[in-house]
């Protein structure tokens, strides 16, 4: 049969979502998406001997997108930030047990919330030039226009 | 835990009472009304009870000028398609509001292919139509007009009348898509001027899957189906008897106690308006007064509707709907809101209450705290 609405794991993400919240001077920061589309999501980290040691996030936007948001800042939380760098959108929604096809682009937007905290993060210690740090896509791989 | 409906508009209960008459069309007296044995002719006789009672509730001059159909989109197909393509000899232009549901715009849309004109007529911030507009637009050759009688989302009522009257006086053939309003407000076909009215069994408490178009005397339409000669051949097809009883028992019911439920309602729903207004940037989406009795609708700022609509649901058991792009099969926001001049980012904030037969002034206070604690979650959440 084919899956109707989302997963137990995206509504148990969705309900009680990890890692809420601000972290006041962190080490580095991301904001990927847009209003006008319906979600905008923000990530701080902070690192501790090249590991993420605190992550927290923001996010307004659907169900999946909240969702999404709170696994990627649990699947990140203590890997290295190479590792974490390596956490791709597809790994997020597998985490979640799938998501549903039109919200795979729209609102699968953690992974590239995390990788612009962590290049914010390395560009502030010199590690990657500013031009280096270019958010990755922010509306879809094949850059359509608020999943449209 | 609380568990309240607030989406009648999406599906309604059966009435039992319905239920209770409508059920031995389905066991001992079932029938095919087209069948010339006492079976078939029994079965004729509970369907043209049934569209006789549809024809009272809207006070449609003769039976005869409803036809059954099995739902809203198919009468909403067969007005648009039916009367056009009959009267293109007259002229090939069309006009919508731009509120009007997609059944109507999407059969619209479609017949650019075989050359009609649409020209989509806008609305004001409350969603009445742009009356001066209308009458800029419209000529002989508009052969049909289409104006909802109100509008789902926003619960906004039409000046149908005045509609009507311009319609008349300049273009052809009115049609209003009547299924959000039918059996919430009066309707009177002759009254109102309309041409073509479509009507929804569920919206009144009956059976899902069928719905009906009346069709003025005089007025003439082509079939969208081609069959046998069912429905005086204009929607072919065997009736779905069981379901076209109900849909008629059920107009029947709604006549008789549509005023003091209207009332009960609107009480309800004034209550929640009143309180849910209190929350910090919330804003009432469609008209103040002129207004179903029965919807309420809102948004909300720096948040997105589906999340309101899983957090009211999973947090509180209470059932609501939006018109957030997050939520629809396209992830486009609903045409309804932008039309009404919302930015998409304040289209995204939608909540729609639409109220029935199980809700009581009772729920009021549980239906507030539960819009306040999502509204204050979701808002927690959110960077904006």
């Amino acid at each position: 049969m084919a899956q109707i609405g989302y997963t137990k794991k995206v509504m148990e993400h969705f309900m009680n979502p990890r890692n809420v919240g601000v972290i006041e001077n962190p080490d580095g920061y991301g904001q990927v998406g847009n209003p006008v589309c319906g979600d905008l999501m923000e990530i701080f980290i902070t690192v501790k001997e090249d590991k993420i040691d605190d992550i927290k996030f923001r996010t307004f936007g659907c169900g999946s997108a909240i969702a999404v948001s709170s696994m990627v800042t649990e699947m990140a939380k203590g890997k290295t930030l190479d590792e974490a760098m390596l956490i791709t959108r597809k790994d997020v929604a597998d985490e979640l047990g799938g998501l549903p096809p039109q919200k795979m682009h729209c609102s699968n937007l953690g992974a590239d919330a995390l990788h612009a905290a962590i290049k914010n993060y390395w560009v502030k210690i010199g590690k990657i030039k500013p031009e280096e740090a270019k958010e990755e896509s922010h509306e879809g791989e094949e850059g359509e226009s608020c999943g449209t | 835990m609380c568990g309240f409906n607030l989406d009648y508009q999406s599906a309604s209960p059966l009435d039992p009472r319905v239920a209770e008459f409508a059920e031995r069309f389905l066991s001992s007296d079932f029938g095919n009304p087209s069948a010339l044995h006492s079976r078939g002719l029994a079965a004729k006789a509970a369907l043209e009870e049934a569209r006789a009672k549809v024809a009272e509730l809207i006070n449609a001059e003769s039976p005869e000028s409803i036809v059954f159909t099995a739902g809203v989109t198919e009468a909403n197909n067969l007005a648009v398609r039916g009367a056009a393509l009959r009267s293109a000899a007259k002229g090939k232009k069309l006009l919508a509001s731009l509120i009007e549901h997609i059944s109507v715009l999407n059969p619209m849309k479609d017949l650019k292919k075989g050359g009609f004109d649409l020209t989509l007529v806008p609305v004001d911030r409350m969603g009445i139509i742009d009356l001066a507009a209308l009458e800029g637009l419209l000529s002989k050759e508009t052969v049909l007009t289409s104006v909802m009688y109100a509008n789902s989302e926003i619960g906004t009522i039409q000046p149908i009348k005045e509609v009507s009257d311009l319609v008349h006086e300049k273009g052809q053939f009115l049609h209003v898509d009547g299924a959000a309003a039918a059996g919430k407000i009066p309707i009177d076909v002759q009254n109102d001027g309309i041409d073509l009215l479509t009507l929804s069994s569920n919206d009144l408490y009956g059976p899902q899957g069928a719905g009906a178009l009346y069709v003025r005397p005089g007025v003439r339409i082509q079939p969208v189906l081609f069959g046998g000669g069912q429905e005086k051949g204009q929607r072919p097809g065997t009736e779905n008897l069981y379901a076209l009883a109900g849909f008629g028992e059920a107009a029947r019911l709604v006549k008789l106690e549509k005023a003091e439920e209207s009332q009960r309602l609107q009480a309800i729903r004034d209550g929640l308006i009143k309180e849910i207004l209190k929350i910090e940037e919330s804003y009432l989406t469609g008209h103040p007064t002129k207004r179903l009795p029965h919807h309420a609708s809102f948004r909300f700022s720096r948040i997105e509707g589906e999340s309101i609509l899983l957090t009211m649901d999973a947090m509180f058991n209470i059932q609501v709907s939006t018109g957030s792009a997050c939520s629809s099969r396209t992830l486009e926001p609903s045409h309804v809101l932008l039309a009404i001049g919302l930015r998409h980012e304040q289209a995204h904030g939608s909540m729609i209450m639409t109220l029935g037969r199980q809700n009581n002034p009772d729920q009021i206070a549980a239906i507030v705290h539960a819009t306040k604690k999502t509204v204050e979650r979701l808002r927690a959440l959110s960077p904006l």
